[in-house]
């Protein structure tokens, strides 16, 4: 109990402007070494998989925060939770699908985009596809097959960034025959 | 007879300015010349709120920056200079607005107070604190050393022991060494792993002749 008690979410806090930046030196580099925009938008979205998946344990252990019922609340978490604790913003969940298995996360301030303007050769560039990895990576290791695309982004010239992420269904764990 | 004609004539033109002017104000003519209006960059203020990221996003961004790197690369020196590389560009971007915000657009011109403008402004808002150490080269004036005890870009990263030479501040060095060269102060920096991690700062002889040629004035 005790133990509990002691953590925070408070983790450790830096100027999101070295973030950025180094964030874009990671872009450039990989629009130096692929040779397409699809191809960036690859490795950026396993880049951010990779991420996400490292994340979620970091996630559960600084929040405490225990097993969502259902896909709203899961919806929430990712938005008041999650991206206050990493990137200091609170995205606002919109626009549910009738079947409550899709969402849009809007975003008003994207960290990532700070400093950034898209050259005109690079049109088809997802520039901060890495979120999408980092979502999908998270939430699988929470046994949750999600998609994750961008809708709209400001990079583009649309008025909001909008991520948008449908449920694909639930992961069951293959144990091995026998284990419990 | 002639002085009224130029009036005329001076007013005329100052309207037409005035409109032009206005114009550009008032419409989006200014977007779409400067940024296709692709975004608002150009008309957002220079200073802005202090924004905060967690440090384990950064962690865990700058982890994938360097396996990333280290895949396509075969020694700890090539991954060295990748690093390095990616850090030059964001010491490049960061240069600008650092000198506008904290220095009012003025530049220095002395080795010696560019390298405290790097120790102190440069190191607050890129990590939050002052570098630990500065200090000067016992036998060679043109080398110079910021020690970092515990370097935040080091804070989480454990180093393998088959590549103990490997120091990921050589993004830092990068950083530097933009820094440097872009105000006019050619240098090579590198990083090592001496007391914590310490950058060593190696200015081209001009830097240091011309700083000499100034203090004998």
């Amino acid at each position: 109990m005790s133990r509990q008690s002691n953590r925070t979410t408070d983790s450790k806090k830096m100027n999101s402007e070295l973030f950025t930046l180094t964030y874009g030196a990671l872009v450039t580099q990989l629009c130096k070494d692929y040779e397409n925009d699809e191809e960036v938008n690859k490795q950026l979205d396993k880049m951010g998989y990779n991420i996400g998946v490292r994340l979620i344990e970091d996630f559960l252990a600084r929040s405490t925060i225990g097993r969502c019922q259902d896909f709203r609340e899961t919806a929430d978490v990712i938005a008041k939770v999650a991206f206050k604790m990493y990137l200091g913003i609170t995205p606002s969940v919109t626009n549910w699908s009738p079947a409550g298995d899709e969402f849009s996360l809007i975003l008003e301030n994207n960290p990532l985009v700070d400093f950034v303007e898209l050259p005109d050769n690079h049109n088809t560039l997802i520039y901060s596809n890495l979120l999408c990895g980092v979502l999908r990576g998270a939430l699988e290791m929470v046994q949750m097959a999600v998609d994750v695309r961008f809708a709209q982004d400001t990079l583009r010239g649309d008025n909001v960034t909008e991520i948008r992420m449908k449920f694909i269904k639930r992961i069951e764990e293959n144990l091995p025959a026998g284990d419990e | 007879m002639v002085a009224v004609v130029e009036d005329g004539w001076m007013k005329e033109e100052e309207k037409q300015g005035n409109r032009t002017f206005a114009e550009l104000l008032s419409t989006k003519k200014m977007d779409t010349r400067f940024t296709r209006g692709k975004s608002s960059i150009l008309e957002r203020p220079l200073t802005r709120p202090k924004t905060e990221v967690s440090v384990s996003a950064f962690a865990l961004l700058f982890s994938e920056m360097v396996q990333y790197c280290q895949s396509r690369v075969y020694s700890v020196s090539e991954l060295q200079t990748r690093l390095a590389d990616m850090g030059q560009s964001v010491g490049a971007s960061m240069l600008d607005v650092l000198v506008l915000r904290e220095k009012n657009g003025k530049r220095e011109t002395k080795v010696l107070n560019m390298l405290l403008f790097i120790k102190v402004n440069v190191w607050k808002s890129l990590f939050g604190k002052e570098a630990d150490k500065l200090e000067q080269a016992n036998d060679d004036d043109k080398t110079y050393y910021i020690i970092e005890k515990e370097p935040l870009i080091n804070a989480y990263i454990s180093v393998p022991k088959e590549n103990s030479s490997l120091n990921c501040a050589a993004f830092t060095a990068g950083i530097v060494e933009a820094i440097l060269t872009h105000s006019g102060f050619p240098a090579k920096v590198t990083a090592h792993w001496h007391k914590g991690t310490t950058l060593m700062i190696k200015f081209n002889e001009s830097v240091i002749a011309r700083d000499k040629a100034l203090d004998g004035r």
